[in-house]
């Protein structure tokens, strides 16, 4: 009741307090100061300030009362400061936050380009006591270096045809699941997904030990692709997470394809595919990125030089250098050459961010998984 | 609706799943819980005709082994002491970065970068910026050249440099390193998560927020936290998760030694500890069982009791 009442006491006089509050933005003047002394009986009419404070920004000074004009303008600028300060504060904050977040991509980059002498600050960097921001020489042989030393070329070959077989066939295989489970009929479709959803709660690492055993002495599948390909396949989370995007399809396409005698197949080529086309390549990039990334089934069941994938050859491998004679110096870690290494692993992922980065947000920002 | 002739079809879209699944999924609980209970239990001898009895000797072995301790406790401490971290860091960095317009995007775009890395490869980064360089690292008297790039840092700031995660280096100063390391690794997830909560919460709280002439900080604590507890508790249950299965990190950073020269298997992990058991010159799969199922209780006990504060906690 009390609210009701001074809103309506208030309404008339709204206008000439926002008159009020645009002048007190001005510097003030002597003239202005004595419109808002006769400004002042109206303030002290309105004890409930709710639409007023509206129209004004600071509520707690006007609730008082009576105001001058001087502390009006001084209590907006006040506002108007702490706002930059806190706004500034932020920025620089998320700054910060940013900055480490790229250094170890900007540390990588450079160290991959120095001499190992300008590294280690040994030879003719003896002298200094800090590392160089920014390499004096770049070196490029040490991308060449890295390729043939970490034998880069069959990982790189090895990842890609294990990604893409295994995204390939990943998703045929998930989209006949998804088709089925949201658009057939048949008996024991709720339990057989709800058992599927079961699944998603057991950890990995429970699989992995019979796996192992199965691949490699049962299959007989030791230090081959199928062993990196086969045992993964199957994702009841892309299957759910494509069922949900199906089902919101609608029955009346589906009707309207029948009566055309348009087949289930065709139907799903050419009408779900292309409607569920966003959550198809978000799969398509979480899996490649998943693939890009595996590290702990690789490395127990195809960890020989023909089959090996990057990430175990990247840790598997040592980096040396080279001494004027051509031997090697154990002691030293040719930590350049390795950094040029982690560059050419890294770079192709930030490619793929780089330009599918809407299709990669919204896959991770709905599975939470990482790969 | 359900004819015969839809049924077979359904059936048979569905096989390679069904398949795949029993092989890869149904299977290996059933046999992991099996072998688990089969005392010292070994594939190659079974393959080889030896019958096993049944028991707990492997759960047995793996609490007596004087490594499981440390994998546990390492486990543990990491999971305690970054989940809280990245949770509260991400919650700010979300506020402050809903809260500007200018350069939104690109800040969001630079702080998802660490999600879409090798955790291996940037574990090698890691590595080399708290590195000492020099001659002979991992030897008995290193010659250092340089204390590496962070403690360069430190010493700029005035402090003392620290040996990382050379030979020789302490617990807490490898320990400090996979915080940190697995804190710039969760992050972006969860800004992506709590950003998108943010992104939903209905202005008008706010400006009612405003009216009221609350403060920023129990605006925070009131309006934005509760809001977004169902998104906080995703992160943290995901977290948890994540956190107990953490491997490939400490294999990023210290190879699959899982400790600095000279402390191996200091900083080992429970999943660590499995694939030691798996990997290790003789297969011991009853162990690595053991451990797993020890691991999977632990999850399910974390994510229950996770689940059964969030359901007090979480609004709505």
């Amino acid at each position: 009741m009390a609210e009701k009442k001074s809103k309506e006491t208030a309404t008339p006089v709204t206008d000439e307090m926002l008159n009020v509050t645009v002048a007190s933005d001005v510097v003030p003047t002597d003239e202005k100061v004595g419109e808002i002394k006769q400004e002042n009986i109206v303030a002290d009419v309105v004890t409930e300030p709710t639409l007023v404070t509206e129209a004004l920004t600071d509520t707690s000074v006007l609730s008082k009362g009576v105001m001058k004009e001087r502390d009006i303008s001084s209590i907006t600028r006040m506002q108007k400061v702490g706002k930059i300060t806190i706004k500034t504060i932020i920025y620089i904050f998320l700054i910060a936050v940013a900055i480490s977040v790229l250094f170890p991509f900007y540390w990588m980059i450079i160290s991959s380009l120095k001499t190992y002498d300008e590294y280690a600050l040994t030879g003719e960097f003896a002298s200094r006591a800090t590392p160089t921001f920014f390499p004096t020489t770049i070196m490029w042989s040490n991308y060449a270096q890295a390729f043939d030393t970490a034998n880069l070329g069959t990982l790189f070959v090895n990842t890609v045809f294990v990604g893409i077989v295994s995204t390939v066939l990943s998703l045929i295989i998930t989209v006949l699941a998804a088709f089925a489970f949201s658009r057939l009929q048949f008996r024991g479709k709720n339990a057989l997904f709800a058992a599927l959803l079961a699944t998603m709660m057991i950890p990995g690492e429970l699989f992995t030990i019979t796996n192992f055993g199965t691949v490699t002495n049962y299959f007989k599948w030791g230090n081959t692709y199928t062993a990196l390909i086969v045992p993964f396949l199957v994702s009841v989370f892309y299957i759910y997470l494509l069922r949900q995007n199906f089902m919101q399809i609608p029955d009346e396409l589906y009707y309207a394809a029948k009566v055309d005698g348009t087949s289930d197949l065709k139907y799903l080529w050419k009408v779900m595919i292309p409607l569920a086309l966003p959550t198809i390549i978000s799969i398509t990039i979480l899996k490649m990125m998943g693939s890009w990334n595996s590290y702990i089934w690789p490395r127990l069941v195809a960890d020989d030089e023909v089959h090996q994938l990057i990430t175990n050859g990247l840790r598997g491998t040592s980096f040396y250098v080279y001494l004027a004679d051509g031997t090697i110096d154990a002691d030293k870690i040719n930590y350049p050459v390795q950094m040029a290494a982690v560059t050419l692993v890294s770079i192709p992922l930030f490619v793929v961010f780089i330009f599918l980065r809407k299709y990669i947000m919204k896959g991770v920002s709905r599975s939470g998984i990482k790969g | 609706m359900v004819d015969d002739k839809k049924q077979w079809k359904a059936w048979l879209y569905l096989s390679p799943v069904i398949i795949l699944t029993l092989i890869f999924t149904v299977w290996p609980i059933i046999n992991t819980l099996r072998i688990a209970f089969l005392d010292d239990y070994t594939l190659l001898e079974e393959v080889g005709g030896v019958k096993f009895s049944f028991g707990v000797q492997n759960f047995v072995k793996v609490v007596k082994y004087p490594g499981f301790k440390t994998c546990l406790l390492n486990t543990i401490l990491l999971t305690v002491i970054t989940v809280p971290i990245s949770t509260m860091l991400a919650l700010i960095i979300a506020v402050c970065l809903n809260s500007i317009k200018a350069l939104n995007r690109l800040l969001q775009t630079i702080y998802f970068l660490p999600y879409v890395t090798n955790t291996i490869a940037i574990g090698l980064v890691f590595s080399t910026m708290f590195s000492m360089v020099g001659s002979g690292i991992g030897g008995e008297n290193p010659i250092i050249s340089t204390a590496g790039i962070i403690n360069n840092i430190i010493e700029f700031f005035g402090g003392k440099a620290v040996n990382w995660v050379n030979m020789g280096s302490s617990y807490w100063a490898n320990m400090f390193v996979m915080i940190v390391y697995i804190v710039w690794n969760a992050l972006p997830f969860k800004i992506l998560i709590l950003l998108g909560g943010l992104q939903s919460v209905n202005k008008q709280y706010y400006e009612a927020a405003k009216v009221d002439g609350t403060s920023r900080f129990r605006t925070f604590w009131r309006i934005t936290v509760p809001m977004l507890s169902p998104m906080l508790a995703y992160v943290i249950i995901t977290g948890f998760i994540g956190g107990f299965k953490e491997y490939s990190s400490v294999v990023g950073v210290f190879g699959e030694n899982m400790g600095p020269p000279g402390s191996e298997n200091a900083l080992n992990t429970m999943v660590g500890f499995i694939n030691t058991n798996l990997m290790s010159g003789k297969p011991a799969e009853g162990r690595a069982s053991a451990g797993a199922l020890i691991l999977f209780v632990i999850i399910f006990a974390v994510t229950m009791l996770n689940m059964y504060v969030s359901k007090k906690r979480v609004h709505y």
